[in-house]
């Protein structure tokens, strides 16, 4: 049985096991309040909750990405030898990212374009942080009820324009041919146009500017269930309006904080507009790295692997921030 | 249409807990009966075991001499008042009023004049098109009521529905729960921790304690012979007078309590050396000495003027104090802070009954 | 108190700028699209034209694509609402100790890169499409690839807010039909669906919303096929023309109506509840006095 195939069969074993264990505990366990699923929803309901859950869980999430898991381990094939000879389990894909198969060399380029792209996503996640969270304080407790749903408005429909325009728009006013730079020319700040795209500013900027509302919610929802008298108390005992925030408000917010901050970093990381259409000619990110790797190169293996490693390395992030912030997962999603 | 229902050796448990122990009790067709007891006693599950929402550990229920095992809440003869009302808050008082007789499949014509003949029981006239959200708190009591005797259930179970209320409104609800109950004559089943409405409202009181059930009578035997220490103590205020039975004779005994020897009935016929303990309610003593009581000294702590009545607390054994309760016009002199009163009481009204937990304060 | 003046001074300062950074490049973009030159130009001003709309309406890529993004929108809707509704009920009564890897694997998708999505779509359904010539004809098609990897984190949008929902709904009345005669999926239909409607409501728009917009997965899900983003992607990438521009300014008045409709909507929700409580307390008074 080929490796895929056997990718069939881990949600199976998965669901059994818990189905078993599920059953063995209502036998010997006896709690009057637990009563059947099939006696809460009925049959019919119940088979279709299962149905569409299972469907989605299985079919949707974990087989994909269990299957390109399993892709990134076999070398490139042309579809024909496909489950035949040539095709075995190989690290060969993972290789490449640290020697090039091409010419044997250390592959600077992509290990460089690799910790580039994380790099930029952490200062990007401190930037965008930095800018929510005024706003985000003041929303939760100075505003009123219909202010607030009023600059939340106000928040959200530039987003509603979609990614690819708002990147457009922001390379419109940084191109050498754009708003900023005639408006410096013309008021003789400079000379000559300055190369913002190229100088990956117009990069920095996109991506800051792109999560803010991702940032934003989290933040707002978190600052928002803190008891205002907390914030009064600590100031009427003489503490200065930045240690009321250090002490009080951003230790009450740090499910928020987290949460803001993983999924800014995530999508920064795994960003393909803002690179693509903002990058200067000598950028690369490591998400249009991939991308090359199935557009162009047909390489859907290597592409795999690449896409792996930027996820374990992302989520291994994100995990580290989380201990060292003494946040747990399930606080976060909130 | 009515019916009797039988709790046979119920025992209901969570997991290690154990919430009803070996409850056996026979409802009666058309009775009013409460539960009484403090919360976690074993009340609310004893009632939504019956409803069916739970499924006893061990034992069976039965409503009107069927078996309700294995049948669901949806399909039971039963109609339940929950604590907090739950009535749909999307839905108009007609609509949830006759929801019951939606899902039997009845047409809306026959629904309507269901609605305004329920209506006109519970005084809320013409008010079918209102929301839930427009009603009062007791406009809301009568439309939950109305809504369970819409499906002309024989078993209406009542999950403490005047905890919610204010004072007035609740004497008020009280004489309305009643008099409906009258009216429809089919079984009453109510949980409270208030004495004051499972005594004026019931035909007959269980009063529960840890999961068992203390007692089974009507509200004047539950008051007048209480059968164990935490009825005593439970059921209006008593005077718990701990000791040891040092003379059995007959219908009396002599208790040696901290007060030195007392006397009181025995009806449990407690032989000496058994530990027991000396009931006297407050109504029942005196403060002044008299011919043929048992009697005791001790110091007046503090004087309480509630208006009818007046409280007067004295020193008792350890921190718990003795209290005797004088009516306005009842002849008594009434003593002071620090004086030295002598409680009398005649001793067919003290009670002697088995050492045992009494209900927390 | 001229620490809390001079807060306040910074904190407009401030707004002003966020603000601005947040709507600077729209509302740049926007005067864009009715500016002559071919370039998309806000300063200098060469004059006032509406061409660039006409452009836009006669773009058949576009017009084809935006076709395509209605129905995948609604296909994923028509997916991802039942299976996070399902999710979010199965939430609560799965076995407590399946509930902490269900949960994960829920959320996962929230937190992989939508490339990552996009490409294990593509990688496994191509195979399971495969099995058979028929099979691979029929649905081996970028509108089913899309829809497909954009249902499989739309959903998890969905369960969030359904379970958002459902932690206040009142389990009481859930039993008090029951105990009334209803059935399950009575129950269901009559209660727990009624409660549920502004959460739907939400779903489905953000549902649709999401999938509209989606770039990151739909680019490698969408095979041959075109989405009004894909379309504009390439247009970016080639050259620009204020044809985007005037497409922004369409998709801002359309942003803005909506916004406005549920600003009414929402006032109208609030003066009902008001009135609503008079009269309830009305009640309570008279009730008092009798």
């Amino acid at each position: 049985m080929s490796s895929r195939t056997l990718v069939f069969i881990v949600p199976l074993v998965v669901i059994a096991f818990f189905w078993l264990m599920a059953r063995w505990e209502s036998r010997h366990v006896k709690d009057a309040s637990k009563k059947g699923y099939f006696e809460r929803n009925g049959k019919v309901l119940g088979i279709a909750f299962i149905l569409l859950v299972a469907f989605w869980t299985v079919f949707l999430v974990a087989l994909p990405y269990l299957y390109m898991v399993v892709e990134s381990f076999h070398p490139k094939l042309p579809p024909m030898e496909r489950g035949g000879p040539n095709d075995y389990l190989t690290l060969q894909q993972y290789g490449s990212f640290f020697v090039s198969p091409a010419d044997g060399e250390t592959n600077w380029l992509h290990m460089s374009t690799f910790f580039f792209s994380i790099l930029i996503s952490i200062i990007v996640t401190a930037i965008n942080f930095t800018i929510c969270y005024p706003l985000a304080y003041y929303m939760a407790q100075a505003g009123s009820a219909q202010k607030v749903r009023l600059i939340l408005l106000g928040l959200i429909v530039p987003y509603w324009v979609n990614e690819i325009l708002r990147a457009f728009a922001l390379r419109l006013m940084l191109a050498t041919k754009g708003l900023i730079n005639n408006i410096l020319v013309a008021a003789g700040l400079i000379n000559t146009p300055i190369d913002f795209l190229g100088d990956n500013v117009g990069l920095y900027v996109g991506l800051s500017y792109a999560y803010l509302l991702v940032m934003m919610f989290p933040l707002y929802n978190a600052i928002e269930s803190l008891d205002k008298n907390q914030i009064e108390a600590a100031r009427d005992l003489g503490a200065p309006w930045w240690r009321i925030h250090k002490d009080v408000v951003i230790p009450h917010a740090k499910p928020g904080i987290a949460s803001g901050c993983t999924m800014v970093f995530m999508f920064s990381a795994g960003a393909l507009a803002a690179p693509q259409f903002l990058g200067g000619t000598r950028t690369l990110w490591f998400t249009s790295v991939i991308y090359n790797f199935f557009f162009q190169a047909f390489n859907w293996p290597r592409g795999s692997a690449y896409s792996f490693i930027l996820l374990a390395a992302c989520i291994a992030l994100v995990m580290l921030m989380l201990r060292l912030f003494k946040v747990s997962l399930g606080e976060t999603i909130r | 249409m009515s019916a009797g229902v039988e709790l046979d050796h119920i025992t209901v448990r969570f997991g290690d807990f154990t919430a009803v122990k070996d409850a056996t009790l026979d409802i009666k067709g058309g009775e009013f009966f409460s539960f009484l007891g403090p919360s976690g006693c074993g009340k609310t599950t004893i009632l939504r075991t019956v409803s069916g929402f739970l499924d006893p550990s061990e034992g069976a229920v039965r409503i009107g001499g069927q078996d309700m095992a294995g049948i669901g809440p949806n399909k039971r003869p039963t109609a339940l008042i929950f604590q907090n009302l739950a009535l749909f808050p999307l839905m108009s008082v007609f609509e949830n009023i006759t929801y019951g007789l939606r899902v039997r499949g009845v047409g809306k014509a026959e629904r309507m004049k269901r609605a305004d003949e329920l209506l006109e029981q519970i005084a809320l006239p013409g008010q079918g098109k209102k929301l839930v959200s427009e009603l009062s708190g007791g406009q809301k009591q009568r439309v939950a009521i109305a809504r369970a005797l819409a499906v002309q259930p024989k078993v209406l179970l009542l999950d403490e529905p005047l905890s919610a209320l204010d004072l007035k409104l609740r004497q008020h609800m009280r004489n309305e729960l009643r008099s409906i109950q009258q009216m429809v004559g089919i079984t009453f089943i109510y949980i409270t921790h208030d004495q004051g409405e499972a005594l004026t409202m019931s035909d007959r009181v269980a009063v529960m304690s840890d999961g068992v059930i203390q007692q089974v009578a009507d509200g004047r035997s539950v008051y007048d012979e209480p059968q164990t220490a935490f009825v005593a103590s439970f059921v209006g205020e008593n005077n718990a007078l701990p000791g040891t039975v040092t003379k059995a004779d007959g219908e009396f005994a002599v208790v040696e309590t901290g007060f030195g020897p007392l006397r009181g009935r025995n009806p449990h016929a407690l032989r000496e050396g058994a530990r027991a303990i000396l009931f006297v309610r407050p109504e029942s003593a005196q403060l002044a000495p008299s011919q043929n009581s048992s009697s005791f000294q001790t110091k007046v702590r503090s004087v309480a003027f509630e208006g009818n009545m007046t409280h007067v607390f004295l020193e008792g054994a350890g921190k718990k104090e003795v209290m005797v309760t004088v009516t306005r016009h009842g002849g008594d002199i009434v003593p002071e802070e620090g004086e030295t009163a002598t409680v009398s009481y005649e001793p067919r009204l003290g009670l002697v009954l088995p050492e045992g937990s009494l209900a927390r304060e | 108190m001229k620490s809390k003046h001079a807060m306040k001074i910074m904190l407009g300062f401030y707004m002003l700028l966020f603000f601005g950074y947040l709507f600077g490049p729209i509302i740049v973009m926007a005067l864009t699209a009715f500016n002559t030159p071919d370039y998309p130009q806000a300063y200098p001003y060469e004059g006032f034209t509406l061409n660039w709309f006409v452009k836009l309406w006669n773009d058949s890529a576009m017009m084809d694509g935006l076709q395509n993004s209605i129905v995948i929108g609604m296909c994923v809707v028509a997916i991802s609402v039942p299976v996070g509704l399902a999710a979010a009920i199965i939430m609560t009564q799965i076995y407590h100790r399946a509930r902490g890897l269900f949960y994960l694997v829920t959320i996962s998708p929230l937190l992989t890169p939508g490339v990552i999505i996009g490409i294990s779509t593509v990688i496994f359904w191509k195979d399971v499409m495969s099995v058979t010539d028929v099979t691979k004809a029929v649905f081996y098609r970028g509108m089913v690839l899309a829809v497909l990897g954009q249902a499989s984190f739309i959903s998890a949008y969905v369960l969030l807010i359904f379970m958002a929902r459902l932690t206040r709904f009142d389990r009481a009345q859930e039993e008090a039909a029951l105990d009334l005669g209803a059935s399950h999926p009575q129950v269901f239909w009559h209660i727990l669906v009624p409660f549920l409607k502004p959460a739907i409501v939400s779903a489905v728009v953000i549902a649709f919303l999401s999938s509209f917009e989606n770039y990151n997965t739909t680019t490698f899900a969408i095979l041959a096929d075109r989405t009004l983003v894909t379309v504009l992607a390439g247009q970016v990438r080639q050259g620009t023309t204020p044809a985007l521009s005037a497409l922004a300014v369409c998709i801002i008045g359309l942003s803005l109506f909506g916004a406005i409709t549920y600003e009414v909507l929402k006032r109208r929700e609030q003066r009902q509840a008001d009135r609503a409580q008079q009269l309830a307390k009305m009640a309570e008074r008279s009730e008092v006095a009798a």
